[in-house]
């Protein structure tokens, strides 16, 4: 039964893609497009998706529509801080790599946390040892653990704990 | 009128991403060590993608916009074979 | 009329973004600084130009949203794995540099 809802859950994706790549909408396309991505997500759909048709609950989109908007924000302020560092002729820098601890438990959380660390201002993940995670820092504020996670990560992980538990 | 002014954003584009190709193969011919000089192809691959999409609205061809994709993907799976390769697996 | 407009604004924004990143790595002191202004300033450019792009011919949107969004997830993933690597390999931080714990963490 989880299999059956994982293997809709990818066939869903893929068909939504294959109606945007080939951009029309008649019969004979639409079918194929069926067949197609039925016979394609009961090859990959193992590697694809943990919890199949459950990350489609309301709640869920809903975070998600919020969350994205959020961190093309972020991703903009931190697009002018970097300018504002290369441009300025002295380079204005303080680089080092500090640790933070997460609270994300699943590994799609974590790749969330660490894209969206990776795209934020000024910091940047070196690397994952179960939960916590090594940043590099354009401008280190503080070397202290607990302070790092929360000047960094804490107001993602707010957001996309309820996208994903 | 808007003929015009579009034929001048053109230039304005181009100079742009090719000022920023040449920073990149300058950082590429320069870097001390290999990592710098992935670092520069992975950035150029992003502006290639970038400049690609350009393309397919100059020529007014939708089927570029498929190219920038299949080159997105392709660059992406590089940069990670490399990177195995510096860590040692591969 | 006006998304021709507003199109023609956000590829010049994501264009001049593409050109500082494009400055960022050229002159930035190390690889992981290098990687920092790689990373952030090229994937907005490319994002806002491709989206711009979508926005003028609104028959590519759809597509040019899943480019804009594939760059987004991909992006980050290659400078983790360029920068874990050159770690790995020994590539020093500039002597800027006023913490390593990465560095602290494997000597113990």
């Amino acid at each position: 039964m989880k299999n059956i809802s994982r293997w809709l859950y990818t066939a869903i994706i893929m068909f939504i893609l294959w109606v945007i790549f080939t951009g029309k909408l008649d019969s004979e396309e639409l079918i194929a497009g069926v067949v197609i991505s039925l016979v394609l997500a009961l090859f990959t759909y193992r590697y694809f998706t943990e919890k199949g048709l459950l990350n489609l609950t309301p709640k869920k989109i809903f975070c998600g529509i919020i969350y994205f908007p959020y961190l093309i924000w972020e991703m903009i302020k931190a697009n002018l801080d970097v300018a504002y560092r290369v441009i300025h002729p002295k380079l204005p820098i303080k680089p080092g790599i500090v640790k933070i601890k997460t609270n994300m438990k699943s590994d799609l959380g974590k790749l969330l946390v660490a894209n969206s660390i990776t795209l934020t201002p000024g910091t940047f993940t070196l690397d994952i040892k179960d939960d916590t995670l090594y940043i590099h820092w354009i401008n280190v504020q503080t070397t202290d653990t607990e302070e790092a996670s929360k000047a960094i990560s804490g107001r993602f992980e707010r957001c996309l704990k309820r996208f994903l538990d | 009128m808007s003929q015009a002014v579009s034929g001048l954003m053109w230039y304005i584009y181009a100079g742009f991403i090719l000022l920023g190709l040449f920073l990149l193969f300058l950082r590429f011919i320069l870097g001390p060590t290999s990592s710098d000089r992935v670092v520069s192809v992975d950035a150029m691959t992003t502006v290639t993608t970038a400049l690609l999409v350009l393309f397919s609205l100059f020529f007014k061809r939708g089927i570029y916009m498929d190219v920038a994709l299949v080159y997105a993907v392709l660059a992406f799976i590089t940069v990670l074979a490399i990177a195995r390769y510096f860590e040692g697996g591969l | 009329m006006w998304n021709m407009i507003f199109g023609e604004i956000l590829i010049l924004i994501g264009v001049i973004f593409l050109f500082l990143g494009s400055l960022g790595v050229f002159r930035m002191p190390d690889v992981y600084n290098r990687l920092q202004a790689g990373t952030k300033c090229t994937t907005l450019g490319a994002f806002s130009t491709i989206v711009g792009v979508g926005i003028i011919e609104p028959s590519w949107f759809l597509k040019s949203l899943v480019i804009a969004f594939f760059l987004l997830l991909t992006n980050p993933v290659a400078a983790h794995a360029i920068g874990r690597a050159s770690y790995k390999m020994g590539v020093k931080l500039t002597e800027k540099s006023v913490v390593d714990q990465y560095g602290e963490e494997k000597d113990e």
